[in-house]
Protein backbone atom coordinates (compact mmCIF):
# COMPACT_ATOMS: atom_id res chain seq x y z
CA UNK A 1 0.00 0.00 0.00
CA UNK A 2 1.11 3.49 -0.32
CA UNK A 3 1.66 5.82 0.80
CA UNK A 4 2.80 3.71 4.19
CA UNK A 5 0.00 2.59 6.47
CA UNK A 6 -0.61 4.93 9.15
CA UNK A 7 -0.83 2.10 11.55
CA UNK A 8 2.84 1.58 11.21
CA UNK A 9 3.42 5.00 12.37
CA UNK A 10 4.81 6.35 15.65
CA UNK A 11 1.44 7.08 17.84
CA UNK A 12 1.98 11.08 17.85
CA UNK A 13 1.73 10.55 14.07
CA UNK A 14 -1.64 8.58 13.87
CA UNK A 15 -2.89 11.27 16.25
CA UNK A 16 -1.89 13.84 14.32
CA UNK A 17 -3.31 12.46 11.35
CA UNK A 18 -6.63 11.74 12.53
CA UNK A 19 -7.10 15.28 13.90
CA UNK A 20 -6.32 16.74 10.12
CA UNK A 21 -8.51 15.14 7.99
CA UNK A 22 -11.28 16.72 9.41
CA UNK A 23 -9.55 20.00 9.18
CA UNK A 24 -8.81 19.73 5.58
CA UNK A 25 -11.87 18.68 4.90
CA UNK A 26 -13.58 21.48 6.45
CA UNK A 27 -11.22 23.92 4.29
CA UNK A 28 -11.97 22.04 1.27
CA UNK A 29 -15.61 22.37 1.43
CA UNK A 30 -15.66 25.80 3.20
CA UNK A 31 -17.32 27.62 0.43
CA UNK A 32 -20.69 25.15 0.77
CA UNK A 33 -20.61 25.37 4.88
CA UNK A 34 -20.58 29.18 3.80
CA UNK A 35 -23.78 28.37 1.95
CA UNK A 36 -25.67 26.14 4.17
CA UNK A 37 -25.03 29.17 6.89
CA UNK A 38 -26.64 31.74 4.63
CA UNK A 39 -29.41 29.72 4.18
CA UNK A 40 -31.06 29.22 7.52
CA UNK A 41 -29.97 32.69 8.36
CA UNK A 42 -32.57 35.37 8.66
CA UNK A 43 -33.13 37.94 6.38
CA UNK A 44 -32.60 40.32 9.30
CA UNK A 45 -29.16 39.47 9.55
CA UNK A 46 -28.08 40.52 6.11
CA UNK A 47 -29.95 43.83 5.88
CA UNK A 48 -27.81 45.02 8.80
CA UNK A 49 -24.52 43.29 7.31
CA UNK A 50 -23.91 40.94 9.25
CA UNK A 51 -23.14 37.59 7.21
CA UNK A 52 -21.22 35.39 9.53
CA UNK A 53 -22.51 35.24 13.09
CA UNK A 54 -24.49 31.89 13.60
CA UNK A 55 -28.58 32.33 13.66
CA UNK A 56 -29.60 33.45 16.99
CA UNK A 57 -33.15 31.38 16.23
CA UNK A 58 -34.51 28.87 13.72
CA UNK A 59 -36.48 31.77 12.11
CA UNK A 60 -34.26 30.72 9.15
CA UNK A 61 -35.93 28.05 8.14
CA UNK A 62 -38.52 30.15 6.84
CA UNK A 63 -35.97 30.53 3.99
CA UNK A 64 -37.35 27.08 3.03
CA UNK A 65 -40.89 27.30 3.75
CA UNK A 66 -40.47 30.09 1.17
CA UNK A 67 -38.65 28.53 -1.36
CA UNK A 68 -41.07 25.13 -1.48
CA UNK A 69 -44.36 27.25 -1.05
CA UNK A 70 -44.03 31.01 -2.41
CA UNK A 71 -41.64 30.35 -5.55
CA UNK A 72 -41.42 28.61 -9.03
CA UNK A 73 -38.81 26.11 -7.33
CA UNK A 74 -41.46 23.12 -6.86
CA UNK A 75 -42.33 24.04 -10.79
CA UNK A 76 -38.95 23.91 -11.93
CA UNK A 77 -38.36 20.77 -9.52
CA UNK A 78 -41.08 18.66 -11.62
CA UNK A 79 -39.46 19.50 -14.89
CA UNK A 80 -36.71 18.43 -13.71
CA UNK A 81 -38.21 14.92 -12.91
CA UNK A 82 -40.03 14.76 -15.80
CA UNK A 83 -36.60 15.74 -17.77
CA UNK A 84 -34.03 13.17 -15.98
CA UNK A 85 -36.26 9.82 -15.67
CA UNK A 86 -37.59 9.34 -18.85
CA UNK A 87 -33.84 10.37 -20.01
CA UNK A 88 -32.06 7.47 -18.36
CA UNK A 89 -34.67 5.14 -18.81
CA UNK A 90 -34.24 5.44 -22.63
CA UNK A 91 -30.70 5.60 -22.26
CA UNK A 92 -30.84 2.37 -20.58
CA UNK A 93 -32.69 0.70 -23.24
CA UNK A 94 -30.85 2.17 -26.45
CA UNK A 95 -27.61 2.24 -24.89
CA UNK A 96 -28.13 -1.98 -23.54
CA UNK A 97 -28.92 -2.52 -27.20
CA UNK A 98 -25.60 -0.92 -29.28
CA UNK A 99 -23.53 -2.06 -25.98
CA UNK A 100 -24.70 -5.52 -26.79
CA UNK A 101 -24.05 -5.29 -30.39
CA UNK A 102 -20.90 -4.09 -30.06
CA UNK A 103 -19.62 -6.17 -27.30
CA UNK A 104 -20.53 -9.55 -28.25
CA UNK A 105 -20.72 -9.48 -31.86
CA UNK A 106 -17.47 -9.51 -34.75
CA UNK A 107 -17.90 -7.53 -37.98
CA UNK A 108 -16.37 -4.94 -40.23
CA UNK A 109 -17.76 -1.97 -39.04
CA UNK A 110 -17.84 -2.51 -35.33
CA UNK A 111 -15.15 -0.44 -34.16
CA UNK A 112 -16.07 2.06 -36.40
CA UNK A 113 -19.59 2.76 -35.01
CA UNK A 114 -18.16 2.67 -31.70
CA UNK A 115 -15.36 5.46 -32.27
CA UNK A 116 -18.33 7.20 -33.81
CA UNK A 117 -19.98 6.96 -30.18
CA UNK A 118 -17.15 7.96 -28.76
CA UNK A 119 -15.51 10.69 -30.62
CA UNK A 120 -19.38 12.21 -30.54
CA UNK A 121 -19.63 11.98 -26.63
CA UNK A 122 -16.75 14.46 -27.02
CA UNK A 123 -17.99 17.08 -29.27
CA UNK A 124 -18.32 20.59 -27.51
CA UNK A 125 -22.50 21.64 -27.31
CA UNK A 126 -21.69 24.69 -29.30
CA UNK A 127 -21.03 22.68 -32.68
CA UNK A 128 -24.61 20.84 -31.93
CA UNK A 129 -26.43 24.22 -30.32
CA UNK A 130 -27.96 25.70 -33.64
CA UNK A 131 -28.67 22.08 -35.28
CA UNK A 132 -30.55 20.41 -32.56
CA UNK A 133 -31.92 24.25 -31.93
CA UNK A 134 -33.87 24.26 -35.29
CA UNK A 135 -34.81 20.63 -35.58
CA UNK A 136 -36.56 21.08 -32.09
CA UNK A 137 -38.42 23.94 -33.48
CA UNK A 138 -39.27 21.91 -36.62
CA UNK A 139 -40.76 18.89 -34.47
CA UNK A 140 -42.54 21.43 -32.51
CA UNK A 141 -41.01 20.67 -29.60
CA UNK A 142 -39.75 23.73 -28.36
CA UNK A 143 -39.75 24.85 -25.05
CA UNK A 144 -41.37 21.35 -24.12
CA UNK A 145 -39.80 18.93 -22.09
CA UNK A 146 -40.11 16.26 -24.85
CA UNK A 147 -37.58 18.61 -26.66
CA UNK A 148 -34.81 17.80 -24.35
CA UNK A 149 -35.35 14.49 -23.66
CA UNK A 150 -35.48 13.29 -27.09
CA UNK A 151 -32.05 15.40 -27.43
CA UNK A 152 -30.71 13.74 -23.83
CA UNK A 153 -31.16 10.14 -24.62
CA UNK A 154 -29.70 10.89 -28.29
CA UNK A 155 -26.10 12.76 -26.83
CA UNK A 156 -25.68 10.52 -23.70
CA UNK A 157 -26.35 7.28 -25.66
CA UNK A 158 -22.37 7.75 -26.75
CA UNK A 159 -21.39 7.80 -23.65
CA UNK A 160 -23.90 4.83 -22.61
CA UNK A 161 -22.45 2.83 -25.64
CA UNK A 162 -19.00 3.04 -24.46
CA UNK A 163 -20.01 1.89 -20.86
CA UNK A 164 -22.08 -0.50 -21.61
CA UNK A 165 -19.73 -1.60 -24.50
CA UNK A 166 -17.08 -2.35 -22.33
CA UNK A 167 -18.87 -3.51 -19.58
CA UNK A 168 -20.03 -6.71 -22.05
CA UNK A 169 -16.98 -6.96 -23.33
CA UNK A 170 -15.47 -8.36 -19.53
CA UNK A 171 -18.45 -10.74 -19.62
CA UNK A 172 -17.15 -14.36 -19.83
CA UNK A 173 -18.61 -15.22 -24.00
CA UNK A 174 -18.42 -18.80 -22.85
CA UNK A 175 -21.92 -18.34 -21.93
CA UNK A 176 -22.66 -16.84 -25.32
CA UNK A 177 -21.19 -19.49 -27.02
CA UNK A 178 -22.66 -22.05 -24.92
CA UNK A 179 -26.38 -20.72 -25.48
CA UNK A 180 -26.01 -20.45 -29.18
CA UNK A 181 -24.82 -24.01 -29.04
CA UNK A 182 -28.28 -25.22 -27.44
CA UNK A 183 -30.13 -23.44 -30.40
CA UNK A 184 -31.48 -19.92 -28.14
CA UNK A 185 -32.25 -17.35 -30.76
CA UNK A 186 -29.92 -14.28 -30.54
CA UNK A 187 -32.48 -11.56 -29.11
CA UNK A 188 -33.05 -14.11 -26.10
CA UNK A 189 -29.40 -14.37 -25.62
CA UNK A 190 -29.41 -10.44 -25.27
CA UNK A 191 -32.99 -10.94 -23.20
CA UNK A 192 -31.89 -13.98 -21.03
CA UNK A 193 -28.22 -14.18 -21.01
CA UNK A 194 -26.87 -10.69 -21.06
CA UNK A 195 -29.50 -8.67 -19.86
CA UNK A 196 -29.62 -10.15 -15.94
CA UNK A 197 -25.50 -10.27 -16.14
CA UNK A 198 -26.10 -6.17 -16.99
CA UNK A 199 -27.74 -4.75 -13.96
CA UNK A 200 -24.85 -3.82 -12.65
CA UNK A 201 -23.84 -1.53 -15.06
CA UNK A 202 -27.05 -0.58 -15.70
CA UNK A 203 -27.54 0.65 -12.39
CA UNK A 204 -23.95 2.83 -12.13
CA UNK A 205 -24.68 4.63 -15.47
CA UNK A 206 -28.08 5.21 -14.33
CA UNK A 207 -26.93 7.02 -11.41
CA UNK A 208 -24.63 9.21 -13.36
CA UNK A 209 -26.70 9.98 -16.19
CA UNK A 210 -29.18 10.86 -13.73
CA UNK A 211 -26.80 13.07 -12.21
CA UNK A 212 -25.34 14.71 -15.21
CA UNK A 213 -29.19 15.43 -16.73
CA UNK A 214 -29.76 16.54 -13.59
CA UNK A 215 -27.42 19.24 -13.46
CA UNK A 216 -28.06 19.85 -17.28
CA UNK A 217 -27.77 23.61 -17.44
CA UNK A 218 -26.66 24.35 -21.07
CA UNK A 219 -29.18 22.71 -23.19
CA UNK A 220 -31.62 23.54 -20.61
CA UNK A 221 -31.29 27.49 -21.75
CA UNK A 222 -30.87 26.68 -25.48
CA UNK A 223 -34.27 24.29 -25.71
CA UNK A 224 -36.77 25.49 -23.34
CA UNK A 225 -37.56 28.82 -21.62
CA UNK A 226 -40.04 29.76 -18.70
CA UNK A 227 -40.90 27.96 -15.82
CA UNK A 228 -43.20 25.86 -18.05
CA UNK A 229 -40.33 23.36 -18.84
CA UNK A 230 -37.03 24.87 -17.59
CA UNK A 231 -35.37 22.62 -15.55
CA UNK A 232 -34.46 23.46 -11.69
CA UNK A 233 -30.56 25.15 -12.89
CA UNK A 234 -31.74 27.20 -15.79
CA UNK A 235 -34.91 28.15 -12.61
CA UNK A 236 -32.31 29.17 -10.20
CA UNK A 237 -30.92 31.62 -12.79
CA UNK A 238 -34.36 33.26 -13.03
CA UNK A 239 -34.55 33.20 -9.63
CA UNK A 240 -31.35 35.17 -9.16
CA UNK A 241 -32.85 37.52 -10.94
CA UNK A 242 -36.22 37.27 -8.93
CA UNK A 243 -34.69 38.19 -5.29
CA UNK A 244 -31.64 39.67 -6.80
CA UNK A 245 -29.54 39.98 -3.58
CA UNK A 246 -31.48 37.74 -1.48
CA UNK A 247 -29.01 35.69 -0.49
CA UNK A 248 -30.65 33.52 1.96
CA UNK A 249 -33.69 32.58 -0.48
CA UNK A 250 -30.87 32.11 -3.01
CA UNK A 251 -28.89 29.90 -1.05
CA UNK A 252 -31.77 27.74 0.39
CA UNK A 253 -33.07 27.34 -3.44
CA UNK A 254 -29.54 26.02 -4.35
CA UNK A 255 -29.48 23.39 -1.62
CA UNK A 256 -32.80 22.52 -2.41
CA UNK A 257 -31.97 22.11 -6.47
CA UNK A 258 -28.57 20.28 -5.31
CA UNK A 259 -29.91 17.76 -2.88
CA UNK A 260 -32.00 14.78 -5.25
CA UNK A 261 -28.32 14.08 -7.38
CA UNK A 262 -26.37 14.67 -3.79
CA UNK A 263 -29.12 11.81 -2.47
CA UNK A 264 -28.80 9.87 -4.83
CA UNK A 265 -24.75 10.22 -4.77
CA UNK A 266 -24.91 8.93 -1.25
CA UNK A 267 -27.46 6.29 -1.63
CA UNK A 268 -25.75 4.76 -4.23
CA UNK A 269 -22.47 5.53 -4.11
CA UNK A 270 -21.00 2.22 -4.78
CA UNK A 271 -22.70 2.22 -8.14
CA UNK A 272 -21.83 5.47 -8.64
CA UNK A 273 -18.12 5.36 -7.79
CA UNK A 274 -17.72 2.06 -10.26
CA UNK A 275 -19.09 4.16 -12.75
CA UNK A 276 -17.20 7.09 -12.83
CA UNK A 277 -14.03 4.89 -12.30
CA UNK A 278 -14.93 2.43 -15.07
CA UNK A 279 -11.94 2.04 -16.82
CA UNK A 280 -9.25 3.82 -14.10
CA UNK A 281 -7.65 0.33 -13.53
CA UNK A 282 -7.15 -2.75 -16.12
CA UNK B 1 -52.71 -20.53 -40.06
CA UNK B 2 -50.68 -22.84 -42.54
CA UNK B 3 -47.41 -22.03 -42.93
CA UNK B 4 -46.70 -21.34 -46.10
CA UNK B 5 -43.37 -22.18 -47.40
CA UNK B 6 -42.43 -18.54 -48.57
CA UNK B 7 -42.22 -18.18 -44.75
CA UNK B 8 -40.48 -21.06 -44.17
CA UNK B 9 -37.72 -19.51 -47.11
CA UNK B 10 -37.79 -16.86 -44.87
CA UNK B 11 -37.60 -17.99 -41.65
CA UNK B 12 -34.45 -19.81 -43.02
CA UNK B 13 -32.83 -17.43 -44.33
CA UNK B 14 -33.04 -15.37 -41.45
CA UNK B 15 -31.89 -18.19 -39.60
CA UNK B 16 -28.89 -19.24 -41.14
CA UNK B 17 -28.14 -15.18 -41.08
CA UNK B 18 -29.11 -14.36 -37.55
CA UNK B 19 -25.57 -13.93 -36.19
CA UNK B 20 -24.62 -11.50 -39.25
CA UNK B 21 -27.63 -9.52 -38.61
CA UNK B 22 -28.63 -9.25 -35.31
CA UNK B 23 -25.84 -6.24 -33.94
CA UNK B 24 -27.10 -4.53 -36.62
CA UNK B 25 -31.06 -4.52 -35.76
CA UNK B 26 -29.73 -4.13 -32.25
CA UNK B 27 -27.49 -1.02 -33.22
CA UNK B 28 -30.73 0.63 -35.27
CA UNK B 29 -32.48 2.54 -32.62
CA UNK B 30 -29.15 3.75 -31.49
CA UNK B 31 -27.18 5.21 -34.01
CA UNK B 32 -30.23 6.40 -35.67
CA UNK B 33 -30.32 8.89 -32.57
CA UNK B 34 -27.18 9.84 -32.46
CA UNK B 35 -26.80 10.63 -35.89
CA UNK B 36 -30.11 12.86 -35.85
CA UNK B 37 -28.51 14.68 -33.33
CA UNK B 38 -24.93 14.20 -33.18
CA UNK B 39 -23.27 13.34 -36.11
CA UNK B 40 -25.51 15.30 -38.99
CA UNK B 41 -25.01 18.53 -36.37
CA UNK B 42 -21.83 18.73 -36.45
CA UNK B 43 -21.50 18.84 -40.42
CA UNK B 44 -24.85 21.31 -40.67
CA UNK B 45 -22.94 23.53 -38.15
CA UNK B 46 -19.78 23.61 -40.76
CA UNK B 47 -22.65 24.34 -43.40
CA UNK B 48 -24.19 27.01 -41.49
CA UNK B 49 -21.07 28.81 -41.18
CA UNK B 50 -20.65 29.67 -44.46
CA UNK B 51 -24.17 31.94 -44.11
CA UNK B 52 -25.04 34.77 -42.75
CA UNK B 53 -28.67 33.99 -41.26
CA UNK B 54 -30.27 35.53 -38.61
CA UNK B 55 -31.98 32.63 -38.03
CA UNK B 56 -35.43 33.26 -39.21
CA UNK B 57 -35.38 34.83 -42.94
CA UNK B 58 -33.49 33.67 -45.74
CA UNK B 59 -29.72 32.81 -44.97
CA UNK B 60 -27.42 34.48 -47.47
CA UNK B 61 -24.28 32.38 -48.88
CA UNK B 62 -21.07 34.86 -48.05
CA UNK B 63 -18.20 31.73 -48.11
CA UNK B 64 -15.24 32.34 -45.92
CA UNK B 65 -16.25 35.97 -44.88
CA UNK B 66 -17.47 34.75 -40.77
CA UNK B 67 -14.18 32.95 -40.83
CA UNK B 68 -12.16 36.64 -41.89
CA UNK B 69 -14.27 38.46 -39.72
CA UNK B 70 -12.99 36.17 -36.42
CA UNK B 71 -9.78 37.90 -37.78
CA UNK B 72 -10.26 40.74 -36.39
CA UNK B 73 -12.76 40.30 -33.82
CA UNK B 74 -11.12 41.32 -30.28
CA UNK B 75 -13.59 39.82 -28.48
CA UNK B 76 -12.75 36.11 -30.24
CA UNK B 77 -9.51 36.60 -29.45
CA UNK B 78 -9.93 37.42 -25.93
CA UNK B 79 -12.07 34.18 -25.90
CA UNK B 80 -9.63 32.05 -27.55
CA UNK B 81 -6.97 33.28 -25.30
CA UNK B 82 -9.10 32.41 -22.28
CA UNK B 83 -9.96 28.99 -23.92
CA UNK B 84 -6.12 28.47 -23.40
CA UNK B 85 -6.02 29.85 -19.97
CA UNK B 86 -8.71 26.99 -19.28
CA UNK B 87 -6.88 24.48 -20.87
CA UNK B 88 -3.84 24.73 -19.26
CA UNK B 89 -4.69 25.50 -15.79
CA UNK B 90 -7.12 23.24 -15.37
CA UNK B 91 -5.34 20.34 -15.92
CA UNK B 92 -3.96 21.23 -12.38
CA UNK B 93 -7.20 19.14 -11.28
CA UNK B 94 -5.16 16.40 -12.12
CA UNK B 95 -2.13 16.38 -9.48
CA UNK B 96 -4.51 18.42 -7.15
CA UNK B 97 -6.71 15.03 -7.11
CA UNK B 98 -3.24 12.55 -6.75
CA UNK B 99 -1.98 14.61 -4.04
CA UNK B 100 -5.43 14.74 -1.92
CA UNK B 101 -6.31 10.76 -3.23
CA UNK B 102 -2.60 9.94 -1.55
CA UNK B 103 -3.61 11.65 1.66
CA UNK B 104 -6.95 10.40 2.12
CA UNK B 105 -5.41 6.40 1.14
CA UNK B 106 -5.77 5.53 5.02
CA UNK B 107 -7.74 3.23 7.23
CA UNK B 108 -8.91 5.35 9.98
CA UNK B 109 -12.20 5.27 11.48
CA UNK B 110 -14.46 7.14 9.07
CA UNK B 111 -12.63 7.13 6.19
CA UNK B 112 -14.95 6.36 3.53
CA UNK B 113 -17.03 8.96 5.14
CA UNK B 114 -14.04 11.40 4.46
CA UNK B 115 -13.78 10.45 1.02
CA UNK B 116 -17.08 10.64 0.67
CA UNK B 117 -17.60 14.16 1.58
CA UNK B 118 -14.00 15.14 -0.25
CA UNK B 119 -15.74 13.97 -3.57
CA UNK B 120 -19.41 16.51 -2.77
CA UNK B 121 -18.44 19.36 -5.14
CA UNK B 122 -18.33 16.99 -8.05
CA UNK B 123 -22.27 15.67 -7.38
CA UNK B 124 -23.61 19.27 -7.05
CA UNK B 125 -24.13 21.50 -10.42
CA UNK B 126 -21.96 23.79 -11.62
CA UNK B 127 -24.64 26.24 -11.38
CA UNK B 128 -24.53 26.00 -7.61
CA UNK B 129 -20.73 25.53 -7.80
CA UNK B 130 -20.64 29.07 -9.76
CA UNK B 131 -23.45 30.61 -7.40
CA UNK B 132 -21.10 29.51 -3.90
CA UNK B 133 -17.84 31.24 -5.69
CA UNK B 134 -19.13 34.36 -6.55
CA UNK B 135 -20.02 34.86 -3.13
CA UNK B 136 -17.07 33.53 -1.79
CA UNK B 137 -15.52 35.77 -3.68
CA UNK B 138 -18.32 38.74 -3.05
CA UNK B 139 -16.06 42.08 -2.43
CA UNK B 140 -18.10 43.00 0.73
CA UNK B 141 -18.37 39.93 2.23
CA UNK B 142 -16.65 37.14 0.65
CA UNK B 143 -14.88 34.50 2.72
CA UNK B 144 -12.04 34.70 0.13
CA UNK B 145 -11.70 38.63 0.35
CA UNK B 146 -11.37 38.44 4.00
CA UNK B 147 -8.84 36.05 3.78
CA UNK B 148 -6.67 38.05 1.42
CA UNK B 149 -7.07 40.81 3.08
CA UNK B 150 -5.91 39.26 6.35
CA UNK B 151 -2.51 39.09 4.76
CA UNK B 152 -3.02 42.33 3.18
CA UNK B 153 -3.92 41.95 -0.20
CA UNK B 154 -7.03 43.55 -2.35
CA UNK B 155 -8.34 43.06 -5.80
CA UNK B 156 -10.06 45.79 -7.35
CA UNK B 157 -13.26 45.70 -7.45
CA UNK B 158 -13.48 42.07 -6.22
CA UNK B 159 -11.97 39.06 -7.68
CA UNK B 160 -15.25 38.62 -10.54
CA UNK B 161 -14.69 42.60 -11.23
CA UNK B 162 -11.50 42.87 -11.97
CA UNK B 163 -10.76 42.33 -15.49
CA UNK B 164 -7.44 40.24 -14.75
CA UNK B 165 -8.24 38.37 -12.44
CA UNK B 166 -11.97 37.11 -13.21
CA UNK B 167 -10.88 34.25 -15.96
CA UNK B 168 -8.25 32.85 -13.02
CA UNK B 169 -11.05 33.06 -10.61
CA UNK B 170 -13.64 31.40 -12.34
CA UNK B 171 -11.31 28.87 -13.42
CA UNK B 172 -10.58 28.03 -9.60
CA UNK B 173 -13.86 28.19 -8.75
CA UNK B 174 -14.14 25.07 -12.07
CA UNK B 175 -11.10 23.26 -10.24
CA UNK B 176 -13.13 22.51 -7.22
CA UNK B 177 -14.93 19.91 -8.43
CA UNK B 178 -12.77 18.89 -11.31
CA UNK B 179 -10.05 18.37 -8.28
CA UNK B 180 -12.56 16.00 -6.58
CA UNK B 181 -13.24 14.07 -9.96
CA UNK B 182 -9.61 13.52 -10.24
CA UNK B 183 -8.88 12.33 -6.80
CA UNK B 184 -12.17 9.45 -7.02
CA UNK B 185 -10.33 7.76 -10.57
CA UNK B 186 -7.04 7.95 -8.35
CA UNK B 187 -8.41 6.43 -5.33
CA UNK B 188 -9.94 3.76 -7.06
CA UNK B 189 -6.54 4.04 -9.15
CA UNK B 190 -4.73 3.53 -5.68
CA UNK B 191 -6.49 0.40 -4.50
CA UNK B 192 -5.43 -1.79 -7.37
CA UNK B 193 -1.74 -0.75 -7.11
CA UNK B 194 0.48 -3.71 -6.55
CA UNK B 195 1.46 -4.56 -2.80
CA UNK B 196 4.47 -6.89 -4.18
CA UNK B 197 5.82 -4.24 -5.97
CA UNK B 198 5.35 -1.38 -3.57
CA UNK B 199 7.02 -4.04 -1.17
CA UNK B 200 9.86 -5.12 -3.70
CA UNK B 201 10.94 -1.42 -4.03
CA UNK B 202 10.61 -0.92 -0.38
CA UNK B 203 13.01 -3.72 0.24
CA UNK B 204 15.24 -1.64 -2.50
CA UNK B 205 14.88 1.02 -0.34
CA UNK B 206 12.86 3.13 -2.53
CA UNK B 207 10.52 5.95 -0.32
CA UNK B 208 8.46 8.94 -0.83
CA UNK B 209 9.13 11.07 -3.91
CA UNK B 210 11.28 8.43 -5.84
CA UNK B 211 8.44 5.58 -5.02
CA UNK B 212 5.54 7.31 -6.09
CA UNK B 213 7.34 8.64 -9.42
CA UNK B 214 8.80 5.32 -10.40
CA UNK B 215 6.61 2.75 -8.58
CA UNK B 216 3.19 4.27 -8.04
CA UNK B 217 2.62 7.00 -11.29
CA UNK B 218 3.08 4.35 -13.60
CA UNK B 219 0.53 1.75 -12.29
CA UNK B 220 -1.90 4.87 -12.34
CA UNK B 221 -1.56 5.39 -16.24
CA UNK B 222 -5.08 4.12 -16.99
CA UNK B 223 -6.42 6.79 -13.89
CA UNK B 224 -4.62 9.72 -15.36
CA UNK B 225 -5.50 8.83 -18.79
CA UNK B 226 -9.16 9.25 -18.07
CA UNK B 227 -8.26 11.73 -15.62
CA UNK B 228 -6.65 13.52 -18.77
CA UNK B 229 -9.69 13.12 -21.26
CA UNK B 230 -12.42 14.22 -18.79
CA UNK B 231 -10.08 17.36 -17.77
CA UNK B 232 -9.84 18.61 -21.19
CA UNK B 233 -13.64 18.05 -21.85
CA UNK B 234 -14.28 19.39 -18.79
CA UNK B 235 -11.85 22.81 -19.87
CA UNK B 236 -13.33 23.21 -23.33
CA UNK B 237 -16.87 22.75 -22.16
CA UNK B 238 -16.39 25.02 -19.43
CA UNK B 239 -19.91 27.40 -19.63
CA UNK B 240 -22.05 27.34 -16.72
CA UNK B 241 -19.79 28.37 -14.57
CA UNK B 242 -18.92 31.89 -16.80
CA UNK B 243 -22.60 32.48 -17.77
CA UNK B 244 -23.95 32.18 -13.85
CA UNK B 245 -21.11 34.17 -12.17
CA UNK B 246 -20.02 36.81 -14.75
CA UNK B 247 -21.58 36.59 -18.23
CA UNK B 248 -18.41 37.11 -19.63
CA UNK B 249 -17.68 40.20 -17.78
CA UNK B 250 -16.56 42.22 -16.88
CA UNK B 251 -15.98 44.04 -20.15
CA UNK B 252 -15.99 40.68 -21.89
CA UNK B 253 -13.17 40.00 -20.26
CA UNK B 254 -13.98 36.06 -18.76
CA UNK B 255 -15.56 35.01 -21.67
CA UNK B 256 -14.71 31.46 -23.81
CA UNK B 257 -15.18 30.12 -27.19
CA UNK B 258 -18.50 28.04 -26.00
CA UNK B 259 -19.46 31.11 -24.37
CA UNK B 260 -19.04 33.61 -27.00
CA UNK B 261 -20.79 31.91 -29.53
CA UNK B 262 -23.76 31.19 -27.23
CA UNK B 263 -23.72 35.00 -27.03
CA UNK B 264 -23.19 35.61 -30.73
CA UNK B 265 -26.15 33.22 -32.25
CA UNK B 266 -28.75 33.59 -29.00
CA UNK B 267 -28.19 37.68 -28.17
CA UNK B 268 -30.86 39.99 -27.31
CA UNK B 269 -29.68 42.35 -30.04
CA UNK B 270 -30.48 39.82 -33.25
CA UNK B 271 -29.80 36.13 -33.93
CA UNK B 272 -26.19 35.72 -35.77
CA UNK B 273 -26.49 31.97 -36.60
CA UNK B 274 -23.43 32.32 -38.95
CA UNK B 275 -21.38 34.00 -36.88
CA UNK B 276 -21.75 31.80 -33.93
CA UNK B 277 -21.14 28.85 -36.33
CA UNK B 278 -17.65 29.88 -37.34
CA UNK B 279 -17.02 30.26 -33.60
CA UNK B 280 -18.33 26.36 -32.53
CA UNK B 281 -16.01 25.33 -35.82
CA UNK B 282 -13.06 26.87 -34.24
CA UNK B 283 -14.02 25.38 -31.06
CA UNK B 284 -14.58 21.89 -32.54
CA UNK B 285 -11.29 21.98 -34.87
CA UNK B 286 -9.35 22.52 -31.20
CA UNK B 287 -11.46 19.52 -29.99
CA UNK B 288 -10.86 17.63 -32.73
CA UNK B 289 -6.87 17.34 -31.73
CA UNK B 290 -7.66 16.00 -28.71
CA UNK B 291 -10.27 13.64 -30.18
CA UNK B 292 -8.01 12.00 -32.17
CA UNK B 293 -5.58 11.45 -29.40
CA UNK B 294 -7.90 9.54 -26.77
CA UNK B 295 -9.31 7.83 -30.18
CA UNK B 296 -5.86 6.43 -31.66
CA UNK B 297 -5.04 5.74 -27.58
CA UNK B 298 -7.96 3.24 -27.33
CA UNK B 299 -6.91 2.12 -31.02
CA UNK B 300 -3.82 1.11 -29.77
CA UNK B 301 -5.26 -0.63 -26.27
CA UNK B 302 -8.00 -2.47 -28.80
CA UNK B 303 -5.29 -3.74 -30.77
CA UNK B 304 -3.55 -4.91 -27.71
CA UNK B 305 -6.54 -6.61 -26.77
CA UNK B 306 -6.66 -9.16 -29.95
Amino acid sequence: MFPTPIEKQSRGIQIGYQAMVPVVLIMWLLPLLAVMLFSIKPEADFVSGDYWSLPANLDGLNNYYKVFFESDMPKYMWNSIRITIPTVIGCMILSSMTGFALGVYKFKANLWIFFMFVAGNFVPFQILMIPVRDLTLDIGLYNKVQGLILFHVAFQTGFCTLFMRNFIRALPFELIEAARVEGIAEWRIFWYVVLPLMKPALAAMAVLIFTFIWNDYFWAVVLTQGSEAQPVTAGITSFNAQFRAAYHLMSAGSIVAALPPVAMFFLMQKHFIAGLTLGAVK
Amino acid sequence: MPVSEYDQVKRGWYRRNEIAITPYLFLIPGVFFFAVYVIFPVFQSFNISLYKWDGLGEAEYIGLENYRKLFDDRAFETSLWNNLKWLVLYLLAIPAGLMISLFLNQKITGIRLYKSLFFFPFVISQIVVGLVFSWFYDPTFGLFTKAIALIGLEIKGGVLGNPTAVTYGIIAAGLWPQTAYCMILYLTGLNSVDPEQVEAARLDGAKGWKMLWYVIIPQLKPATFIAFVVTIVGALRSFDLISIMTRGGPFGQSRVLSYYMFEKALSEYGFRMGYGAAIAVVLFMIMLVFIAYFLWSMYQDEKGAH
